[in-house]
């Protein structure tokens, strides 16, 4: 029920006490967290690494769909608890990107759920990635595999 | 109307987001999208036709036969690299 776009890293233990407190109906409580992965490129017979980022988004519309995104997931599942949390800004390898978590009665829901927004969100909402390249900054370019893990849930519930 | 451009669509056209007066024969956004073409050589190579590229009508992704009647703001952008 709760999504939020900020710059400032999150602490995902407090993140998970709040979302949970006080609710006696979650069983299960299933978290992805995304991190920044040190990436490698190949410029001639070298092999340089990318260290950073800059994550650019469309302030409003990314709200608003992460919000389409976490009603289609409650739509489709019983859900107790869900929270989206995006950063955007300059990241380094190592740095948390995103934290997806969803609290159910039942660990099947939750999985699933979590799975689907994680899914959902990197085709359906408006972040690109910019990397810092040895040889200069680089948008990245979407993954058809991404496309694929979308589509999936098409047909689902 | 305002229009907006993300990632290296905005760098390519050379702004951000213009406003515009939305001509009175330009009723979609496919057809804003050959009208903005006619602006400059940046818009001409960011909205090229071979280009992918998406759009959003009120920040709300659509599809380019969407109408523009009543629209405040129409963003272009590439496909999308978060998660």
């Amino acid at each position: 029920m709760t999504v939020r776009v900020q710059e400032a890293d999150f602490d995902i233990g407090a993140e998970l006490d709040r979302l949970t407190g006080g609710n006696r109906r979650i069983g299960g409580l299933a978290v992805f967290v995304g991190l920044v992965r040190e990436m490698h490129m190949r410029d001639g017979l070298h092999r340089e690494r990318i260290e950073a980022l800059t994550l650019e988004h469309y302030p409003g519309m990314t709200e608003k769909a992460l919000e389409d995104i976490e009603a289609e997931a409650r739509r489709r599942w019983t859900l107790e608890a869900t929270l989206i949390v995006h950063r955007h800004g300059r990241l380094e390898a190592g740095d948390r990107i995103v934290l997806v978590a969803v609290g159910s009665p039942h660990r099947d829901a939750a999985f699933e759920a979590c799975e689907f927004l994680v899914d959902w969100l990197k085709t359906k909402a408006p972040f690109w990635k910019l990397e810092e390249t040895p040889v200069g900054e680089k948008w990245v370019e979407a993954h058809e595999g991404d496309d694929a893990a979308a589509a999936r849930w098409a047909s689902k519930p | 109307m305002k229009v907006r451009y993300f990632a290296w669509m905005k760098r390519t056209v050379g702004v951000a987001e213009e406003e515009i007066a939305l001509p009175a024969d330009v009723r979609t956004v496919g057809e804003l999208v050959e009208w903005l073409r006619t602006r400059s050589g940046g818009h001409a190579e960011a909205l090229a036709a071979g280009a992918a590229f998406g759009t959003a009508v009120d920040q709300r992704t659509t599809t380019f036969d969407a109408p523009l009647a009543g629209a405040k703001e129409v963003a272009f952008f590439p496909p999308f690299t978060g998660g």
